[in-house]
């Protein structure tokens, strides 16, 4: 169904991922507010944004909620990640990007299983409030 | 994959940092993280040797630039802290740096500045590598110091190949408090058997449980109050909240900790048998990992 | 100034603080204002975990809720500026996607959303930090704070118990441990500052730190020193070096802290201490009126 809507709008999919490093081969990082780098990825495999994400690194708290601000300004649609709190998740959720959640592996490797359709998307956050 | 257990106690004074201290000399593979920034008293134990210090800076403050300042008194009005004096100067102390006076101001005359709060450390002590902080006296405890000891000790860690962060927590249940724990793989909580110290314990056992995060109670100096001393454990098994472990009374406690020692190093004394048993209960069942593996 | 039964009664703000916890701050604090009786107030500012009334079983009389101000949007109003979210420096408030989300617990209350926003969109409405409860034990007047748990702002809530000084008593404030803002604000305008520590590295270290942190204040300081005959003399030595008068000793006795477990007063366990407390006291007015009169000479 999700690869269905890729071919009707006819554009790209912006896809998000959490990750350790910049390159499409890196690890991702499992939190995503405090995720040293989030990259910017098309569901073709282009990458296309790497954010760096220190200034939420170094947040007091409020960090989901910053990076998923980030995300809704750039147009992401797909948010991929190992955990997100509830905070951070009501906010992707309020821009309607959707959460696949319990991820893990390389960046590459994770939109490559996202655009195969083997992703699914969180109803509710699956980490408890943190900072 | 490191394991990380804090030690809080509610109450001040049960003995925590002892515990704690002791819990570094009896495990092998390790990283001590003294998260009590407000008042750090780790480092008297365990003296370590600074390699690496960092200035901490928590928050903004507001700074008003006299020169510009037309003393209109819009920035007094709006402060919800008080933090702004008659003479237009601002309190740093109890400024927030929310920053709504630098929003208003019709001269620009305020700006917001990034404060120091305190430093952190990573240092060798006696027990192997740690991490450990102060604040300045006086500032915000806001619990972002609090993050970063912790953050620092658990990349040290990993890059260490250390099994375990044992952190020294701060006493309480607010922000440091809640900073310590989330994320922990588990919280053991040091009471002491007196009516005060139930209270208290009963109050952080329900801000841990926000966080379902696996909770041991130790109880220590029992035999000061046996009847209260099991009031907790019934309220404890009422409550299904594990109890770890009871530890006697012993005056070595503190002639160590004069000697700037754990008790354990002494090998003698009740109190150095029960720490030990409550470690093997820790290191074996709490966080489920063999001693085998030697840490 | 002499009351009517002959004792000294001149109001003041006396805090019992500590650096380290557990150094024995409640047990001197409610000994105290107990001692002192119908010229006393007690306020209980360790608003995270009070004890005082566990020592001193009050009447409570009325218990007050303490909010803090957060937003409340009304989005008819609201253009999706963003301009709040921009102006929020705790990550309170937030416009994404197609509305403006608040997360109430984040909020320091600063009202720069509200005062900001363009379209007049946003107005207060009120979260609750805690509790401050106001009531009596025998004569003596009683406050204490008590915050939510899961609440992380201190500050404000310590701030409504302070707030209920009575002015024409002797107050005591029972303050938080450590050295850090909540003490601050307890200790703040207060006229003195009893220290309450032991003789062990771990007193001594956080003594050192709470005395730093309070200097600055300009408050006279003294020390009351507790399980005084077991651990070392370094922290007498630092009193003399720092010109902080040792105020008393309470030496080391099983029974009381035997007494203190089972929710007893110092003074019930050990009646002696009741006059003890007085003088300690008028040693305390005598230094506090040595202070204003030097003041007042200087001008």
């Amino acid at each position: 169904m999700w690869r269905r809507k890729v071919l009707e709008s006819g554009s790209k999919m912006k896809i998000a991922v959490t990750s350790d490093g910049t390159s499409l081969e890196s690890p991702m990082n499992p939190r995503f507010g405090r995720a040293p780098y989030i990259l910017i990825v098309t569901s073709e495999g282009d990458l296309v944004e790497v954010i760096d994400n220190a200034v939420n690194v170094n947040a007091m708290r409020g960090a989901g909620i910053q990076a998923a601000k980030s995300l809704a300004d750039r147009g992401v649609e797909i948010l991929l990640t190992g955990h997100c709190g509830p905070n951070a998740f009501t906010a992707l959720d309020a821009a309607g990007i959707k959460v696949g959640s319990d991820q893990s592996g390389s960046v590459k490797e994770v939109v490559e299983k996202c655009v195969a359709g083997k992703v699914t998307f969180a109803d509710k956050p699956n980490a408890e409030p943190h900072w | 994959m490191t394991k990380e257990l804090v030690i809080i106690s509610g109450k001040g004074g049960t003995g925590k940092t002892c515990i704690t201290a002791s819990f570094g000399y009896l495990s092998k593979s390790k990283v001590m993280a003294d998260c009590d920034v407000d008042a750090a008293d780790l480092h008297i134990i365990l003296q370590p040797r600074i390699e690496e210090e960092q200035e901490f800076r928590g928050g903004e403050k507001a700074v008003i630039d006299p020169y510009k300042c037309v003393k209109c008194g819009l920035c007094v009005e709006v402060c919800r802290y008080e933090a702004i004096t008659e003479d237009l100067t601002v309190d740093g102390f109890s400024c927030e740096g929310c920053s709504v006076c630098y929003h208003v101001c019709p001269e620009q005359a305020i700006t917001m500045e990034e404060s120091l709060n305190g430093h952190w450390f990573v240092s060798e002590s006696r027990f192997g590598p740690m991490v450990h902080a102060a604040l300045l006296p006086g500032e915000e405890n806001s619990g972002k110091l609090v993050a970063l000891v912790r953050n620092q000790a658990k990349a040290l860690a990993k890059r260490l190949a250390k099994e375990l962060v044992v952190v020294d927590g701060a006493p309480g249940i607010g922000c440091p408090v809640i900073s310590s724990i989330t994320g922990a793989d588990h919280v053991m909580v040091v009471t002491e058997p007196s009516l005060s110290g139930l209270h208290d314990m009963q109050r952080v056992i329900g801000l841990i449980r926000t966080f379902n995060i696996p909770i041991t109670v130790v109880i220590n100096k029992f035999d000061i109050n046996i009847d209260v001393s099991s009031k907790i454990e019934q309220w404890l098994d009422q409550n299904s909240v594990n109890l770890g472990g009871k530890i006697p009374y012993d005056p070595n406690v503190i002639k160590s900790m004069v000697m700037k020692k754990t008790v354990v190093e002494s090998g003698n004394g009740p109190a150095n048998d029960s720490i030990r048993q409550l470690w093997d209960y820790m290191s074996t069942h709490a966080l489920r990992m063999e001693t085998s593996h030697g840490f | 100034m002499l009351n009517r039964t002959g004792k000294v009664s001149q109001p003041m703000k006396i805090a019992v603080a500590s650096g380290k916890g557990g150094t024995g701050k409640t047990t001197v604090a409610t000994s105290l204002a107990a001692a002192l009786g119908e010229r006393a107030q007690i306020l209980d500012c360790d608003v995270e975990e009070p004890n005082c009334h566990i020592l001193m079983s009050p009447q409570i009389s009325k218990s007050e809720p303490v909010s803090v101000q957060v937003p409340l949007v009304e989005m008819e109003k609201c253009d999706l500026c963003g301009k709040c979210g921009e102006v929020c420096k705790f990550s309170a408030i937030l416009t994404i996607g197609k509305t403006v989300l608040t997360f109430p617990e984040l909020c320091h209350g600063c009202g720069g959303c509200m005062l900001l926003c363009p379209h007049k969109a946003i107005s207060d409405t009120p979260r609750e930090l805690g509790v401050v409860e106001t009531g009596n034990v025998g004569s003596v007047e009683f406050v204490q704070g008590r915050i939510r748990i899961g609440e992380a702002m201190a500050p404000p809530l310590i701030k409504e118990v302070v707030r209920r000084v009575n002015p024409e008593k002797i107050a005591i404030l029972d303050a938080p441990p450590g050295a850090s803002c909540p003490v601050i604000h307890t200790v703040k305008r207060c006229d003195f500052v009893i220290m309450v520590t032991e003789p062990t590295p771990f007193g001594l270290h956080d003594l050192r730190i709470a005395v730093e942190a309070i200097r600055p204040l300009g408050i006279p300081m003294g020390v009351v020193l507790n399980r005084s005959d077991i651990g070392d003399g370094e922290v007498g030595e630092y009193c003399k070096a720092s010109s902080l008068p040792l105020l008393m000793e309470i030496p080391f006795d099983r029974k009381i802290a035997e007494g203190y477990s089972r929710g007893d007063m110092l003074i019930q366990t050990n009646p002696a201490f009741a006059e003890k407390l007085c003088e300690l006291f008028e040693n305390i007015s005598r230094i506090v009126n040595k202070g204003s009169d030097t003041r007042l000479a200087t001008r």
